[in-house]
């Protein structure tokens, strides 16, 4: 069986997480407690040198950045496809989940802002913010011609893998207003309604309220 | 790069390690193109702007179709124009060329472009900090990457042909070394390749 490596607040895993429900993938869930510091055991460091989850363990592969390990997963197990096969609306989908994965979720990932906290204190909060923003006024623009029930049409795809989990951040952790991206909080609604988004959302994770989510 | 029917158009710049990916994925399955140079303030323009609304580059044009984000870019270029692939058939290597990737273009890149440098180090703490900052990311990586690459690599970095985790780790290593001078002694697998 599939192994997972999550962290329940992490909103790369819940990527994962949510790929998984979607295609129906069984996995066992292995909890990593990033405000213990579990994510630096010698153990997990073989998995992951870099130190950050998601990590899926398929037998003796092992595959760490939750980029990596949505397209091994959806080259490997092909029921209930998350890309389709136009190539146009395939690369937006890639060029979307890129957007996200690089370019937005980076400055605020845990560790990065534990890393920023020390030099620049509360400002890292604004800074976080003004990426989020300004990733989410890109993400409204492009999507805002293209979207239909999902982000790239009537299908849920890689997109709205991705833009699910980092939607939910915004608001909840960064008190991102929605209201300047009518597209995304409409997208947000209709993921909402979905039964794969709540059993993969972090409150549902077997490691949900035990840590201190103070982070 | 001009031919008689070009319908490839890159927008790129010539520091832009976003790019270069771009750039070698197209040079090296021969693929003809038109470099369109962007500037600091042609970043700006209103056309460019809605070409990629997040100002960055790359951009691709294929005749009617605007791409951005390199790694979109070059996937997209090995669908449609097969010839050099730039992915293994093997999948566990396909996945480990997209985690070099993103380990790149996540966890590196995103925290020593120019960008982040000028706009947040240097004017919250000051200029002295761009330099320690991006070398501290860069090391921090390189260490990450060495220790997955050093059972998988061979002549190049997940084996013996050139991939796309080659793609991103060349202009990243160029980068470091003639940017931010980082000394490559300890990194004995990134600097084979």
């Amino acid at each position: 069986m599939i192994v997972l490596y999550s962290y329940w607040l992490s909103s790369c895993s819940w990527r994962i997480r949510f790929a998984l429900c979607l295609k129906g993938i069984p996995y066992e869930y292995k909890a990593v407690d990033l405000v213990k510091g579990e994510q630096f055991s010698p153990e997990f460091e073989k998995l992951n040198p870099l130190h950050c989850v998601p990590v899926l363990a398929d037998d003796h592969v092992v595959v760490s950045d939750s980029y990596a390990i949505f397209l091994y997963l959806e080259e490997k197990y092909t029921q209930k496809p998350l890309l389709p096969v136009d190539p146009q609306i395939r690369a937006l989908n890639l060029q979307i989940a890129s957007m996200i994965n690089s370019s937005i979720q980076p400055y605020h990932m845990i560790s990065a802002l534990k890393d920023m906290e020390k030099m620049f204190g509360a400002e890292t909060k604004q800074w976080a913010q003004y990426k989020i923003d300004k990733g989410f006024l890109a993400l409204e623009k492009l999507l805002k011609d293209v979207a239909g029930k999902y982000a790239t049409g009537e299908h849920i795809y890689m997109a709205d893998v991705f833009l699910a989990p980092q939607i939910m951040q915004a608001v909840n952790r960064f008190d991102i207003d929605m209201s300047k991206y009518p597209t995304l909080r409409r997208l947000s609604e209709t993921y909402k309604g979905l039964a794969e988004f709540h059993a993969s959302s972090p409150q549902s994770q077997p490691d949900a309220c035990i840590t201190n989510n103070n982070l | 790069m001009e031919s008689e029917a070009v319908n490839l158009k890159l927008y790129s710049h010539w520091m832009s390690s976003c790019s270069f990916r771009v750039r070698i994925a197209l040079n090296l399955k021969g693929l003809k193109y038109h470099y369109v140079a962007v500037t600091a303030s042609s970043k700006s323009d209103p056309e460019f702007l809605k070409l990629n609304p997040l100002a960055l580059i790359p951009v691709l044009v294929d005749g009617d179709f605007v791409l951005a984000e390199s790694l979109a870019i070059i996937m997209y270029l090995d669908d449609k124009y097969p010839q050099y692939p730039l992915l293994p058939h093997d999948i566990p290597k396909r996945a480990l060329n997209f985690q070099v990737a993103h380990i790149v273009a996540s966890s590196i890149q995103p925290f020593q472009n120019m960008g982040f440098l000028n706009n947040f180090i240097e004017k919250k703490v000051g200029p002295h900090e761009k330099l320690p900052w991006a070398q501290s990311v860069i090391r921090k990586g390189f260490t990450a990457l060495e220790k997955l690459l050093k059972d998988q690599a061979g002549r190049y970095a997940t084996g013996d042909e050139i991939f796309l985790a080659d793609l991103f780790l060349a202009p990243q290593l160029y980068s470091a070394y003639k940017r931010f001078n980082i000394s490559m002694v300890v990194f004995c697998v990134l600097i084979t390749p």
